[in-house]
């Protein structure tokens, strides 16, 4: 009782305090490993289909799957892309050795290198990166078939800030890991026993060469965190938090990103006509369960 | 005496009615084994929960054959459930029945309805209008469906009304997972029960369901808290439970002596503060 005060009490907002990102990891992973095997169950599916890229993030989404699910139950699926690195193979296999899932490799430069031929004009590398994405996607889905569901591995910093790719990285049947912000997925990493050398590297989609996520977006996971947590989970304005000694820019960037990018978080819009619509107001849950 | 009573901490189906009944049949029957007097099911046990649009489909009238098979069952154990009640007039209310004899012999329709954050009843239902306390061979009882238990105002009506027994039924959805602590709902829900219980001197029944529907997990962690605010049974969170514990009607006279603040209670006062703010008729001073 007093526990619940007092915790209430010293939550205020300080760029210098990550405190209030840590979590219960007992709580967390107890409630991931329910929420994979019932609504596995509920979509009538019984395995999972996990792209296990070598990072923190799909190497905790598949754990998790393994514990929930049994191992034998999991198909983890590495898709190196020619510039991916030996590292990722190699911390993608420990995962997979550690949690006694099948991890088995599928390359995607040919299919992505035939397509980019194709094209006359010059390919963006954001172009190149979107279009991996969503291959990997669709091998995930096509290994799916006919009993598996596939897993999201998009953590909430990147849903939030809309780092991902729409129907590629983010698409999913469910997603057990898009509620934790990166900080406390780590935090969870460690706790389930995920390698350090994974947990603490730095986090890269590896869309081209050289890329980091930080480096990427300018700013650190940590700090986006701190500015995420309050602005989302507790509602502060953006002036608040400045008030507060978090960095104006910083601040501003993040709140944008996260407007912008809200249309990849939804369901796609639906021309309202009929005087019943899918989206509008035909409202089933998706548990819809059959009698 | 005390009177033995079984809460069924379960997880039912989103949609499946029938399905949802033969659950509760098994239920019953573990608790009828466990010689319990009443078995308390959670809010919408018979239907699930986050129903939204299929709420017109699953509802029915209290007396519908659909229901049968419960009053059925009640005829050795009381059964207190939750079902979408359609009324005569074809509105839809979160109903929670008790069934004793074979017969309906309450119904309480959930009054206040959360449409906020993760909530949205106030779409799909209509509220009930009233507080009414029943009796049954546990003592005086009052039901509070979920979010009218956070309504301080519930328990209170209950126990001015006479209630020894506040049963709780509740659909509550799991979230605050930050360290240093329980669950954060399940730390607001604890201090809720141990509050009312002990200020009150009645006994809190808080039955909530397990499961997940559409990603939102309940958490369980049913209880009963009796009137000296000690915890007298509490079931596991996120699990299945058949939770079996004794009201003790002369552990609440024992309280109630020690600590007659219902006794003193001045109704009148607190209806005349009321009625005044609201410029509404009553206004005798005796």
């Amino acid at each position: 009782m007093t526990n619940a005060l007092a915790r209430a009490g010293v939550i205020r907002p300080d760029p210098k305090d990550p405190s209030p990102l840590r979590i219960d990891e007992v709580l967390v992973r107890k409630m991931l490993v329910l929420f994979i095997r019932e609504e596995t169950a509920k979509a009538r599916l019984r395995r999972a289909v996990v792209g296990v890229s070598g990072g923190v993030d799909s190497a905790v989404t598949a754990a998790l799957a393994a514990e929930a699910l049994g191992p034998e139950n999991v198909l983890g699926l590495f898709t190196p892309y020619r510039i991916s690195s030996p590292d990722s193979r190699a911390h993608a296999q420990e995962v997979s050795r550690k949690f006694g899932f099948t991890l088995e490799e599928v390359p995607i430069t040919e299919q992505v290198d035939a397509y980019l031929k194709t094209r006359k004009e010059k390919v963006d590398k954001v172009r190149i990166g979107n279009k991996m994405a969503r291959e990997r996607k669709s091998i995930e889905y096509d290994r799916s078939w006919p009993d598996g569901i596939v897993l999201g591995t998009s953590n909430k910093t990147e849903l939030l800030l809309g780092y991902g790719t729409q129907f590629g990285d983010m698409a999913c049947g469910i997603n057990p890991v898009g509620d934790l912000y990166k900080t406390q997925l780590r935090e969870l990493a460690l706790f389930i026993g995920i390698p350090e050398a994974i947990v603490r590297k730095a986090p890269t989609a590896e869309l081209w060469e050289g890329q980091t996520d930080e480096g990427e977006l300018g700013f650190t996971y940590a700090d986006a965190d701190l500015v995420l947590y309050h602005m989302v989970d507790r509602r502060l304005r953006p002036s608040e938090l400045i008030e507060h000694d978090f960095d104006a820019d910083l601040v501003n960037r993040i709140r944008e990103m996260v407007r912008r990018n809200h249309y990849k978080r939804v369901m796609p819009l639906i021309a309202k006509l009929s005087l019943r619509t899918v989206g509008h107001d035909f409202l089933y849950p998706r548990d819809w369960e059959a009698d | 005496m005390s009177i033995r009573i079984a809460i069924a901490q379960c997880a039912p189906a989103l949609g499946a009615f029938r399905r949802n009944v033969e659950m509760h049949e098994k239920w019953i029957a573990r608790a009828r084994a466990a010689g319990a007097r009443l078995v308390v099911f959670p809010e919408l046990s018979l239907t699930g929960y986050y129903l939204k649009d299929l709420a017109a489909d699953v509802a029915c009238a209290p007396d519908d054959p659909q229901l049968a098979p419960i009053a059925e069952a009640s005829r050795d154990i009381d059964i207190s459930a939750g079902f979408v009640e359609r009324s005569a007039d074809a509105k839809l209310r979160i109903a929670q029945g008790h069934w004793s004899g074979g017969k309906l012999v309450h119904v309480h329709r959930k009054v206040y309805l959360p449409t906020y954050g993760i909530f949205d009843d106030g779409r799909y239902f209509g509220p009930g209008d009233r507080f009414e306390t029943y009796r049954w061979a546990g003592g005086t009882t009052g039901v509070a469906i979920c979010e009218d238990l956070w309504h301080v105002s519930t328990p209170y009506l209950y126990a001015a009304a006479g209630a020894t027994i506040v049963l709780a039924p509740s659909a509550s959805p799991g979230r605050g997972v930050a360290e240093g602590g329980d669950l954060g709902t399940a730390e607001s829900c604890r201090l809720m029960d141990r509050f009312y219980a002990s200020y009150l001197t009645v006994y809190v029944v808080y039955v909530n369901r397990v499961g997940n529907e559409d990603g939102v997990a309940f958490w369980g962690g049913s209880e009963i808290v009796a009137p000296d605010g000690t915890v007298a049974a509490r079931a596991p969170e996120f699990d299945e439970d058949l939770l079996i514990g004794e009201i003790d009607p002369e552990l609440v006279a024992r309280e109630r002596a020690r600590n007659p603040l219902l006794r003193d209670e001045r109704e009148d006062i607190v209806l005349r503060n009321i009625a005044g703010r609201l410029g509404l008729p009553f206004d005798r001073r005796d």
